[in-house]
């Protein structure tokens, strides 16, 4: 397997068009959420007349910070539906997108370190299993064999006690991930406008008519937030709030190596996940910050702490070195899972709550996003995330498969 | 790292405290009284602004004293530390 040398692509994927007066459909967030749901809304619902408004550049938010991660191994039938719904979807994209996104089935390893790490890790493989997702317990030495420079040794202070592997988990090119996206929507006739920040709806009673952005005023029936941890900001301005708490979270690369990291290992326990993208970069991922912020970067000292993890985990890494860290801001829910469906406003739509895991659901969320935009009800993928959910108590706690690791 | 001022230790390193969110969170006076919207409300919404917010402390490896402190979440300058039995600082400085 080549993984250094990547294709080139053409200068521009994509038009930059005007804003027009108005649109069938406004799309905040020009992430991978956002992107995709245009893409379905085009494809699957025939609704083109579609803007896709991004305050910055095109998946410069959370989709170019993140690690990139794409699993489904996830405890609940709901979570299991939409992540190995996206699973499948992530499985053909190449060939429905027609477009290179280095989708690396190398498989994920979650680690488990204390008894109740083993106890929780098998009860969920089992799950997975009724909910036909791959996943197997490995015991020590299997972990070594599917990644050989793991330190198995118990006489580290969290010894490597098992884990779950799902083979068909992997990484992505998160940027050629959004390229697919929206060339693809852009052909079909959406219009993918940047520098356009929205800063006030036109509401008609409980009815939204259209947005104020900094690139003029725009007509609309129907509103769509994809903006992730800055969705509290919109819906304040729309007059409603979302259960959500914004946090930073970090991730960091090292230089490039040799290929010696052959799959993906995650460990909630110590707190960090580990990765090495295609060209040879580390690729790591921390816990959040406690604090809410908007400041995207973090706390120096979580970053040791991940590291102090990591290197005892591979002491090889000990002679790596810490190229970049950053921050994207994450929107956490209080049961670790999403909130996508209608709001208080008619003709509004969120989805958010994705927290520090979102990549992976990008297809599987702009599916069933788009479904809920167009039949103005959700999908059955989405049907059990609404925010109805906090009223109910139905909640979808995934904090085990979820929290910090994703 | 953030250095936060313990209203009763002094300017420390954040690694020695512990985040406890919103404040001002009042316990349901009648809980018995509320309604399924208002217990949503109460356990699930906290406020999420870009700006100041009034959230609580904990100095955990200090004086293990919780206090409350007015946070500006978009630079992370802490603009008032207070005990939790006072209200919230009027603020003349900026914010959202």
């Amino acid at each position: 397997m080549n993984q250094r040398q990547l294709p080139e692509h053409p200068d521009f994927l994509w038009p930059n068009p005007e804003p027009k007066a108005s649109y069938d459909v406004v799309i905040i967030g020009g992430g991978g959420h956002g992107l995709a749901t245009a893409y379905y809304l085009a494809k699957n619902h025939g609704i083109t007349n579609v803007a896709v408004l991004e305050k910055g550049w095109l998946a410069g938010g959370n989709m170019a910070r993140n690690t990139t991660i794409i699993r489904s191994n996830y405890l609940w039938d709901e979570s299991s539906a939409m992540y190995e719904f996206s699973l499948k979807r992530w499985e053909g994209m190449e060939e429905e997108l027609g477009y290179d996104v280095f989708f690396s089935q190398r498989g994920v390893l979650n680690l488990a370190h204390t008894l109740q790490d083993v106890r929780d890790s098998v009860r969920r493989v089992e799950a997975n299993r009724l909910n036909g997702v791959d996943a197997e317990w490995v015991d020590p030495r299997q972990v070594k064999e599917l990644c050989p420079i793991i330190n198995i040794g118990d006489d580290i202070r969290y010894p490597v006690m098992g884990g779950t592997y799902q083979p068909r988990a992997g990484i992505a090119k998160h940027d050629w991930v959004a390229w697919a996206y929206a060339r693809r929507a852009s052909e079909l006739g959406v219009d993918l406008i940047q520098n356009c920040e929205v800063t006030g709806f036109v509401m008609d009673g409980d009815r939204v008519t259209g947005v104020q952005t900094t690139r003029g005023r725009i007509a609309t029936g129907k509103v769509a937030l994809a903006v992730a941890g800055h969705t509290s900001a919109l819906t304040e301005l729309a007059g409603f709030q979302v259960p959500i708490q914004s946090h930073p979270l970090q991730a960091l690369v090292s230089e490039l190596h040799e290929i010696i990291h052959p799959t993906v290992v995650m460990s909630n326990h110590v707190h960090v996940y580990v990765s090495q993208a295609h060209k040879g970069e580390l690729v790591m991922g921390a816990g959040v910050d406690s604090y809410t912020g908007y400041d995207q970067r973090g706390s120096f000292h979580v970053i040791e702490h991940q590291m102090s993890a990591a290197v005892e985990l591979f002491p090889a890494f000990s002679r790596a070195h810490l190229l970049r860290t950053w921050g994207g801001i994450v929107d956490v829910t209080m049961d670790a899972s999403p909130i996508m469906g209608l709001t208080p406003v008619d003709g509004m739509y969120v989805n958010c709550g994705w927290g520090t895991g979102g990549f992976k659901a990008v297809p599987g969320a702009g599916w069933s996003y788009a479904h809920t935009i167009a039949h103005d009800e959700p999908h059955a993928l989405n049907a059990g995330y609404g925010l109805e959910r906090f009223v109910t108590g139905a909640l979808i706690d995934e904090h085990g498969a979820a929290a910090v690791a994703h | 790292m953030l250095i936060i001022d313990c209203p009763y230790c002094g300017p420390r390193s954040e690694t020695e405290f512990g985040y406890g969110g919103q404040a001002h969170v009042a316990y349901p006076p009648d809980p018995h009284a509320l309604t399924d919207e208002e217990w949503a409300q109460y356990l699930f919404y906290r406020d999420n602004p870009k700006g100041d917010r009034a959230e609580r402390w904990l100095h955990s490896a200090g004086c293990r004293r919780w206090f409350n402190a007015v946070r500006d979440t978009r630079n992370y300058e802490i603009s008032a530390v207070y005990r939790l039995s006072d209200p919230r600082p009027h603020q003349t400085t900026k914010g959202a």
